[in-house]
């Protein structure tokens, strides 16, 4: 795109975005603050996803952008088209061929090697914002290693509605020091975290912080001796269109009106579709 | 060491203080005339052996409280040094995080107000959970034993467990509080001014409970009170305060029976 | 033309409408705006922004927040002092007469609000927009010099630090005013006017009498690379609002019972934010925080207009797993109940 530097961002940014970065990695889940730029998508939209993949990407790398697991969803397309006008990037769905992949709310179904990045775009990166509006008392916790604040939470939780509440974005304790937020990644997917093969880098724009897990990291989330960590429960159901009752699905509606349930993942599920045959109405 | 906790010179003064504080302050007058600062405590010196409960005696403004806020890192003191067997260094020069440590792990402490030592939005039990969560008890049912038990042992029904601590009467949420000082068997124990602002049975009710338990667990107490009555039926010595300075300190039969400083006197012959 | 509050009004409050019909250009005001919440000086930019966004003051910032970050930074002026200011307004709430006299200049504060129908025909010539950049103008002394003389002023605290630039580096609270005003000076105008205004309703300490208002034109400098001298690249207008932050009731006053000063600087002519900006510098500089225009996280968090659009309207985006997640919940809390 005329008038405008390689992947968008002057390379004196990028150089501060991938320090940032490599501080990141150097202490798993701990996060670091970094001067985000004003990007041309909304704060609140993937700028920091985005200000991520723009720092690391180059000639030699395949992108993949997903919202809500879907390639096609709207805001995606619009962070590809970006990314695309600014470095002519081979773009791809399909996961096993992407060297990066910027997320919002997903990980990927299938497996993820060594030589794969993950950038999650992440609303909120405190952990902690839920029990303490302060930022500089969070930064004090986390420094002091003290957690009893969301473990009285959690504890109070379970006394008032028998169990954990926390849906997506639940806290997970990194390399057995840093209480992390995962991003509004389901439950599903936090077990993909522990120990993983890939990296996995998390940015908020808006908030201004960066944190990463390194491969091959410890990975746990809170949970109690009696009261443990579950992945959400689908009842038996499967996909209407690829027939998989082993990925996440979400609820929808056909024409007629009736509840269906579908992968979140599409280009997986349309993988499977393809492999077993099914037949399924577009759309 | 043999004994628990050993305090040596703790000194607090409010204000800008100045070289001459200490020297033009006495324990009739804690203000000093040079810089206007408030020498709250001056010099305080004494120990506590494992098991003993101790008393400190004084009117407001005598810097009881202070000594206690102080050993439980809630105040700085301006100089000093305190002592505890469990740990080799000057608890005032600890860093934060060792200090949390001895705070949910050694010491106990209970407010004259309720509302700083608890949590009043949170549950009853959730109160005691947060110490024993805070000493990584991770099994939801143990926590809730362990609290459910304390409670019990506070005269507190156990239905109310789940209850907001908000809707608690005042004797109810001191009682809290004690359950949840004592939720993980500190070894010293800190009473600010325990029975203020209850009712009288409920008073001798508390401090009955108080001694029962310390009998039990084997723990030390440092006691604060201005009520003459508390110090003779719990404390086995006493110190007497005023104005920041120690006036005479010893057996508290002795002190009582026989007062040696005259502001000791004027205290006993005081009693209602 | 000068006014004094008792006598001459009718008079000045005639030439003020006067004055207001010759600087008139559409949207002057919405531009000043947008350059102030854009954070980037450039008249004609924020007219087309405001043009391509339909009039979305707040998504004309935005386009000038996106292209302001693509320009690179070739240098630093000079501060600018506004001493040297080509006044076109000054006013001032402390006294009565000051320095130069009271000008009311381009100003609606006097009129009567009514809707004028037969505007609505009317085609907009460009108003003249005449400063005389060659003439040095008329100078006179600040109302709050001249306070200062009398020591009645507390000097400021921090002077002589770098100042700290927020689009380089990230914030770390407590803030240094510098940051401080940084951050009020591209603020949102809704949020400010409404911290503001919750703090003189009652919500916190700070009252502030204005000492001095104005609106002008200032020089802007650089140093020249080779001669070292100072040379003029053009001029900018501003609105700065000086407040004395004396309370109705509560006085502020600094440790050596002197008054301390909020300040307020912006692009263009917005007066409204100029005096928030006073205010909330003031509020945010408070020892122990107590109201919410005095909690420096909960105003430098939530005044920035872009940061708040494009977070509140993120929430049009799918969040239909996040959703899932949180039936599920729902469900497994519904069953432990029974």
């Amino acid at each position: 795109m005329k008038g405008y530097n390689y992947a968008f961002l002057d390379e004196f940014t990028k150089r501060e975005i991938r320090r940032k970065i490599l501080k990141a990695v150097a202490i798993p889940g701990y996060q670091v603050p970094f001067a985000s730029r004003e990007m041309p998508i909304a704060k609140g939209w993937g700028t920091g996803g985005l200000q991520v993949t723009l720092s690391l990407i180059g000639d030699s790398d395949v992108l993949k952008v997903i919202d809500q697991g879907s390639d096609d969803s709207v805001n995606a397309i619009n962070i590809k088209t970006l990314v695309q006008h600014t470095t002519d990037v081979k773009l791809t769905n399909d996961t096993k061929e992407a060297s990066i992949i910027q997320t919002r709310h997903r990980i990927p179904e299938e497996y993820l090697n060594e030589d794969q990045t993950i950038v999650f775009q992440v609303p909120f990166p405190e952990p902690l914002r839920t029990v303490e509006p302060s930022e500089q008392l969070t930064r004090r916790m986390h420094a002091e290693k003290d957690y009893s604040k969301i473990w009285l939470y959690l504890y109070e939780n379970i006394v008032q509605y028998g169990d954990i509440i926390f849906g997506a974005r639940y806290p997970v304790m990194v390399n057995e020091r840093y209480l992390m937020d995962p991003s509004p990644i389901p439950r599903w997917d936090i077990p993909r975290l522990h120990n993983a093969a890939f990296l996995s880098l998390f940015c908020a724009g808006r908030e201004k912080r960066v944190y990463a897990i390194p491969p091959y990291t410890k990975v746990e989330p809170l949970e109690f001796e009696d009261y443990k960590f579950e992945v959400e429960n689908f009842d038996g159901k499967v996909c209407a269109r690829c027939g998989s009752g082993d990925t996440f699905l979400t609820k929808s509606v056909d024409d007629k009106g009736n509840e269906i349930w579908l992968c979140s993942d599409t280009s997986f599920c349309e993988k499977r579709r393809k492999k077993n045959g099914l037949f399924a109405k577009s759309g | 060491m043999d004994c628990l906790l050993r305090v040596v010179n703790l000194t607090k003064i409010f204000g800008d203080g100045c070289p001459y504080c200490l020297e033009l302050t006495d324990d009739e007058h804690n203000i000093c005339p040079r810089c206007g600062s408030i020498v709250a405590c001056a010099g305080i010196s004494f120990e506590i052996m494992p098991n003993e409960i101790l008393g400190i005696v004084g009117e407001s403004g005598s810097g009881k409280s202070t000594i206690l806020k102080s050993l439980y890192f809630d105040l700085e003191p301006t100089k000093g040094a305190a002592y505890l067997n469990c740990y080799e260094r000057d608890i005032f020069k600890a860093n934060s995080q060792d200090k949390r440590w001895l705070r949910n792990f050694k010491m106990g402490m209970v407010y004259q107000n309720p509302g700083l030592g608890l949590l009043l939005d949170i549950t009853a039990g959730g109160n005691i959970a947060e110490k024993l969560l805070a000493a990584e008890w991770r099994d939801v049912g143990k926590i809730r034993g362990q609290a459910s038990g304390l409670l019990k042992r506070m005269e507190i029904p156990v239905v109310r467990m789940d209850e907001i601590t908000h809707n608690f009467s005042g004797g109810m949420q001191q009682r809290v509080q004690i359950a949840k000082a004592l939720a993980n068997n500190p070894e010293i124990l800190l009473l600010d001014e325990l029975t203020t602002g209850l009712d009288v049975s409920v008073q001798a009710r508390i401090l009955d409970l108080i001694k029962e338990i310390q009998r039990e667990l084997n723990i030390a107490i440092l006691l604060v009170t201005h009520d003459l009555g508390v110090i003779r039926l719990m404390a086995e010595r006493t110190i007497v305060m005023r104005n920041g300075r120690i006036v005479e300190d010893g057996l508290t039969d002795q002190i009582l029976e026989d007062p040696q400083h005259e502001y000791t006197q004027l205290l006993v012959n005081s009693e209602v | 033309m000068g006014y004094v509050a008792v006598e001459g009004g009718e008079d000045a409050i005639n030439n003020a409408k006067k004055v207001v019909e010759i600087f008139r250009r559409e949207n002057r005001l919405a531009i000043d705006q947008v350059m102030g919440e854009g954070s980037l000086y450039a008249p004609e930019l924020a007219e087309l922004a405001i043009k391509q966004a339909e009039g979305d003051l707040v998504e004309a910032s935005f386009l000038i927040r996106a292209y302001r970050s693509t320009l690179p930074r070739i240098g630093y002026s000079e501060p600018i002092d506004t001493h040297d200011m080509f006044v076109s307004r000054q006013i001032s709430s402390t006294f009565k007469d000051i320095p130069g006299g009271q000008i009311l200049g381009a100003t609606r504060d006097y009129t009567q609000r009514l809707l004028e129908f037969e505007r609505s025909d009317e085609v907009e010539e460009e108003g003249e927009e005449s400063s005389d950049a060659s003439e040095d103008p008329p100078k006179f002394e600040k109302v709050v010099d001249v306070m200062r003389e009398d020591g009645l002023i507390a000097e400021p605290l921090e002077n002589s630090e770098e100042p700290f630039d927020i689009t380089r580096d990230s914030l770390q609270f407590p803030l240094s005013r510098s940051a401080r005003l940084q951050a009020l000076a591209r603020g949102e105008n809704g949020a400010m006017l409404a911290l503001a205004y919750s703090s003189l309703r009652g919500y916190g300490s700070v009252h502030p009498t204005i000492a001095e208002l104005r609106v002008g034109y200032v020089k802007v400098k650089i140093k020249h690379p080779y001669t070292k001298n100072e040379v003029s690249i053009g001029e900018i207008l501003a609105t700065e609002c000086e407040g004395i932050l004396s309370g109705v009731g509560a006085t502020m006053l600094s440790e050596d019972a002197k008054f301390s000063l909020g300040y307020g600087l912006v692009f263009g002519q917005n007066e409204r934010k100029a005096i928030s900006m006073a205010i909330l510098d003031g509020t945010t500089s408070v020892k122990e925080p107590e109201a919410p225009s005095e909690d420096q996280e909960f105003v430098f968090y939530h005044i920035d207009g872009v940061d708040a659009m494009g977070f509140v309207e993120h929430l049009k985006l799918p969040h239909y797993v996040t959703f899932q997640s949180s039936l599920d919940r729902v469900k497994k809390a519904k069953e432990a109940k029974k």
